[in-house]
């Protein structure tokens, strides 16, 4: 399964961070700093995969992109493909992408709840449940429109709808 | 902006107040956001007054109020690691919420910080769970992927309670071909795993999702069912669904279907080898034909583990792994290639060997990663027949590789060459050369090892003890190495061998010199305490070899040097105040003054026998030989009859407690080693280990170790009466003596005492093969598949296992599943592939070892 999935900054701080086995703040906050020091010490054009059998357990591994100012980093064990974790991060990355017209860090920062409905609509638990970004991006926009109508009705401070809205 | 109705109620002025000031000028989680970016220095004071803030919005009678405060939790519980465990009640209260928003809001911080170690309150959550999943088919009203929401926490967040009341909810869901039925399969994977007992409500609507119509739900059922079956959980009890996915490996157009399918296969097979027959043909055709890389990969790992039987696949396999190692331009395909190539030892290793020198150059690749695998791969490629030509290479490489890469190169060389009482090394003589060539690399900190190696040789290989003496000599006589705090215990095992076996030594006086360098000084106690000591026996050595005149090593000018030589530079550390080496050196000096009249006596021998007669004594002494002790010989020793363990030994206290105090404040690292091998008293202490004797566990515990120190390879084990004499109570009809006979070269024999160290390996191992069985999850899935009546199942089950009594053969169960079809209801026709599917996997009996019938139909 997926064990987990974090966005680093290349400065090293965390812009999502998702773990499908529980964590308490302070082992995530160990798991950041170690993902980080891990891949900030990685050269460019290497191999995508890095050993993490001390921080997830044993037969664990990472996967990550390099993209600009971050790092898309999956956590996985035994029972997912390498090539297939390195696709999903590519579909991910893809309905981004899709989703900000030309994903940067700042859409990252400031879409914490939309890039939690992205991701829930890939992943399940550390089950991959949709491979298909625009599918994806269907799933998500609908939410969307949902919430939207709904807040209408009601008095939402205009940061947040705009936020939902996007 | 209107301010939200505050309620008056029971809230007192001031807080209904406080709590519209808070809704009127709330910050947003972008304002949050913005502050922290606009002044990221000053991040934790923004962070502490917005957390106060939020613990204040958050108990706002107003929802909306709340939900932006719990919005800003999540965000800084998740992002900046605050736990946000005090909001949890109020989490739950927003779980209800009729805005799908701040649903959504509550589920996901909900599903972030929920934990049944951590939050009590989470039984609370049931009732809303149930709402909200069992929403789709009460209410059309409501918003069509709310039962999503409750199901990621669930997956996330559950316990087994959760998990157990809430699995009939999920049935619907599995069993209804939706959007939602791939996320259900999901969940339902989790709520498994953690609560076996909801196994007879779930599994078989699991089940019949693998032959759902939409993909995405068979993809996930599949990947459910490899996660089930992944290790630690035993796969045997998903053995009578091979038919089942080997109808989804040729059917599926998906490749994360049919990678997930063949993970199960590759867990199957070993169980059932007849299987292998049947997967090898698609999986040969995936080989050739796909375009997908991923899928190609997952090929050859399910050929090299479980089908290397089946040479035509492995065939493929090895030239695809050879592929992918020469794919220059991607290293992520290198990776994946040293990796599969590692999976082929030990069974093909000339395939490995084909690859050698792709793997030894991957040794320098700039990608850490790749390093890592070809070490690996090169471990496993080390036989006998060629560790020395391995082992120079890696120990070459480690002298050109960065401190951490290095390490991890003499790290893997020391464990596997010392492995199985260094079962790889035929040429000792080479190798305690390659042990002192890694000691010299730079970075080198594998220290501890080395050395405890060195002495492990000396004591169990006999023939290797000259060259040993060899090496050791090159190592002490090094005065670059005295500054190099890493090879202390190095330096430490080296100068113990040389006084060891001294007899093996070209030039005593050199050693001599050697371990009295200046530079001496800068090793610790511990260290300095052994080089003392190996000069008294070297000095013995050499006063008895000229007295007996064998050999011309030592003359008269030589002993005198030798003598003045120690009196001088040893003289001024009898005021050492370290008591290790004081001791020592009063040993030394008493000896030094001792024989020092011999000199003088040389013309004539006979004249003071007493003399003659205590060196030669010393001698003998020194020069009994050593072997490894057994990690039992402590309880093959019996108490001597007149020592009583229960004797009150509180009166010891009274003349220690004075000058270890002293000792222990001046030198808390002070290691007490077994000094006098003919001390009776040490050897009638010595069982009390035994005895819980309080006063002597405090006093070892003040003092780290006592008596036996646990790497004893500087010590002597006292070779008294009442120990087991190691070399020659060692039966030479040894078992293991026989495995090495066929090595041409003649190998030295090693001496071996507990191996007993395999026996608890495998008595472990099979304690995990049993835990396995006793799988709570295991057993109540073979008991649903195997229709076994178990006690605890439901109604729903009892009935499915009675109607597989009846549709034993197979016609019947097809006509009960085409007369259910024909009517055409839902949940007729679930029923109906239930009943098929558990025909075509009958089980006449409960036990396991029959389970192998029970595919007999789709094997044949």
């Amino acid at each position: 399964m997926i064990r987990a999935v974090m966005v680093i900054s290349t400065q090293g701080k965390p812009r999502l961070l998702k773990f499908y086995e529980f964590q308490p703040p302070e082992k995530q906050q160990e798991i950041v700093r170690y993902v980080y020091g891990a891949l900030s010490g990685r050269p460019d054009h290497v191999s995508n995969f890095v050993d993490a059998d001390s921080v997830f357990g044993q037969g664990t591994r990472l996967v990550y992109k390099h993209m600009a100012t971050l790092y898309i980093v999956f956590a996985f064990d035994s029972s997912e493909n390498e090539l297939a974790m390195l696709d999903l991060i590519q579909v991910f990355v893809q309905t981004l992408d899709k989703c900000f017209k030309n994903v940067c860090e700042l859409d990252i920062i400031f879409n914490f709840n939309k890039l939690h409905t992205i991701l829930d609509e890939m992943i399940l638990g550390g089950q991959v449940i949709e491979t298909n970004s625009d599918q994806i991006l269907n799933h998500v926009d609908d939410v969307a429109r949902i919430e939207k109508s709904s807040s209408t009705t009601s008095l939402v401070p205009k940061s947040i709808s705009a936020r939902f809205g996007r | 902006m209107a301010s939200p109705p505050p309620l008056p109620s029971s809230t007192s002025v001031l807080s209904s107040a406080s709590s519209l000031a808070d809704s009127l000028f709330q910050r947003s989680l972008d304002d949050l956001i913005k502050s922290l970016r606009s002044d990221p220095s000053s991040e934790p004071s923004i962070i502490s007054r917005s957390l106060s803030e939020i613990r204040r919005e958050i108990r706002s009678a107003d929802p909306l109020t709340k939900s932006i405060a719990l919005q800003k939790l999540t965000y800084l519980s998740s992002l900046h690691f605050h736990s946000m465990s005090f909001a949890a009640f109020h989490t739950l209260e927003l779980l209800p919420s009729p805005s799908p928003q701040t649903k959504r809001l509550a589920y996901l911080a909900a599903s972030l910080s929920f934990h049944p170690s951590t939050t009590d309150l989470l039984p609370l959550a049931t009732h809303q769970l149930h709402k909200d999943l069992t929403s789709l088919s009460t209410s059309s009203s409501s918003f069509p992927f709310l039962p999503s929401l409750p199901l990621h926490l669930l997956s996330l967040a559950s316990s087994p309670d959760l998990s157990s009341h809430l699995a009939p909810d999920l049935v619907p869901l599995l069993s209804r071909p939706s959007p939602l039925q791939p996320k259900a399969v999901a969940a339902t994977y989790r709520v498994l795993s953690l609560c076996p007992s909801t196994v007879p409500v779930l599994f078989k609507p699991l089940v019949d999702c693998l032959s759902s119509d939409n993909p995405l739900t068979v993809s996930a059922a599949v990947g459910a069912f490899c996660e089930l079956s992944a290790p630690p959980n035993d796969p045997a009890p998903y053995l009578p669904l091979a038919p089942e996915i080997y109808r989804v490996l040729v059917n599926s157009r998906s490749n994360w279907t049919l990678i997930k399918a063949l993970k199960i296969f590759s867990r199957l097979v070993p169980l059932e080898p007849r299987l292998g027959t049947r997967i090898v043909e698609p999986i040969c055709k995936f080989l050739r034909e796909s375009q997908a890389k991923s899928l190609v990969l997952e090929c050859i790992k399910t050929v090299v583990s479980c089908l290397s039987t089946h040479t035509e696949a492995m065939r493929l396999a090895i030239d695809k792994i050879k592929e992918l190692l020469s794919s220059d331009d991607d290293p992520n395909l290198r990776y994946l290639g040293l990796q599969t190539l590692g999976m082929l030892a030990p069974g093909h290793l000339w395939a490995l060997e084909e690859s050698r020198e792709v793997v030894a150059q991957s040794l320098t690749d700039p990608d850490r990663s790749i390093c890592h695998e070809a070490l690996r791969v090169m471990m496993a490629m080390t036989l006998q027949a060629n560790s020395i030509e391995s082992c120079t290479l890696l120990v070459r490489q480690a002298a050109k590789s960065d401190p951490e890469f290095a390490n991890e190169i003499l790290d893997s060389v020391l464990t596997s060459c010392s492995k199985d009482f260094y079962e790889l090394v035929v040429d000792f003589d080479w190798y305690v050369s390659l042990l002192s060539e890694m000691a010299r690399i730079v970075h080198c900190t594998k220290g501890d090892e080395i050395s405890r190696q060195l002495v492990d040789i000396g004591l169990r290989v006999r023939d290797v003890r000259p060259e040993l003496v060899r090496v050791a000599r090159e190592l002490l006589i090094d005065p670059s190495l005295l500054g190099n705090h890493f090879l202390y215990n190095v330096l430490s095992a080296a100068a113990w061998i040389s006084g060891e076996y001294v007899e093996f030594s070209k030039d005593p006086m050199e050693l001599v010199e050697a371990l009295l360098q200046p530079r001496t000084s800068l090793l610790p106690t511990s260290a300095r305490a052994v080089y003392i000591q190996s000069v008294l026996k070297v000095l013995t050595f050499s006063c008895n070899s000229y007295i007996n005149e064998s050999g011309s090593l030592v003359n008269d000018s030589v002993i005198a040097r030798m003598l003045s030589l120690i009196e001088m530079t040893v003289g001024p550390l009898t005021e050492s105040e370290e008591a290790e080496v004081e001791d020592r050196v009063r040993n030394l000096l008493g000896v030094v003054r001792l024989v020092a009249n011999i000199k003088d006596l040389s013309g004539d021998k006979g004249k003071d026998g007493m003399i003659y007669e205590v060196v030669r004594v010393m001698d003998d002494l020194f020069s009994d030989e050593m072997g490894p002790v057994s990690a039992n010989a402590q309880k093959k020793a019996s108490v001597p009859e007149d020592l009583d363990l229960k004797e009150n030994l509180a009166d010891l206290s009274e003349f220690i407690s004075g000058d270890d105090a002293a000792m222990s404040r001046s030198n808390p690292s002070i290691l007490f080693y077994p000094q006098s091998r003919n001390s009776s008293e040490e050897v009638e202490v010595g069982p009390t280990r035994v005895a819980e004797s309080t006063s002597l566990e405090e006093h070892r515990k003040r003092h780290g170790l006592y008596y036996l120190s646990a790497d004893k390879e500087t010590t002597e084990p006292e070779l008294t009466e009442d120990y087991p004499r190691v070399n020659e109570t060692l039966p030479p009809s040894n078992g293991d003596t026989a495995r090495r006979v066929k090595v041409t070269k003649p190998r030295p024999t090693v001496v071996k005492l507990d191996e007993g160290e395999d026996l608890t390996a495998s008595s472990s191992r099979s304690t995990k093969v049993e835990a396995a069985k006793d799988d709570p999850l295991s057993g109540a899935i073979k008991d649903v598949l195997l229709g076994r009546e178990g006690k605890g199942a439901s109604s729903d089950f009892d009935a499915s296992s009675s109607s597989q009594g009846k549709g034993k053969d197979k016609v019947k169960g097809k006509e009960i599943k085409s007369k259910k079809s024909e009517e055409g209801e839902s949940k007729d026709r679930h029923k109906g592939r239930r009943k098929h599917k558990h025909r075509k996997e009958p089980a006449p009996s409960v036990s396991v070892a029959q389970e192998t019938p029970v595919i007999q139909d789709f094997l044949l």
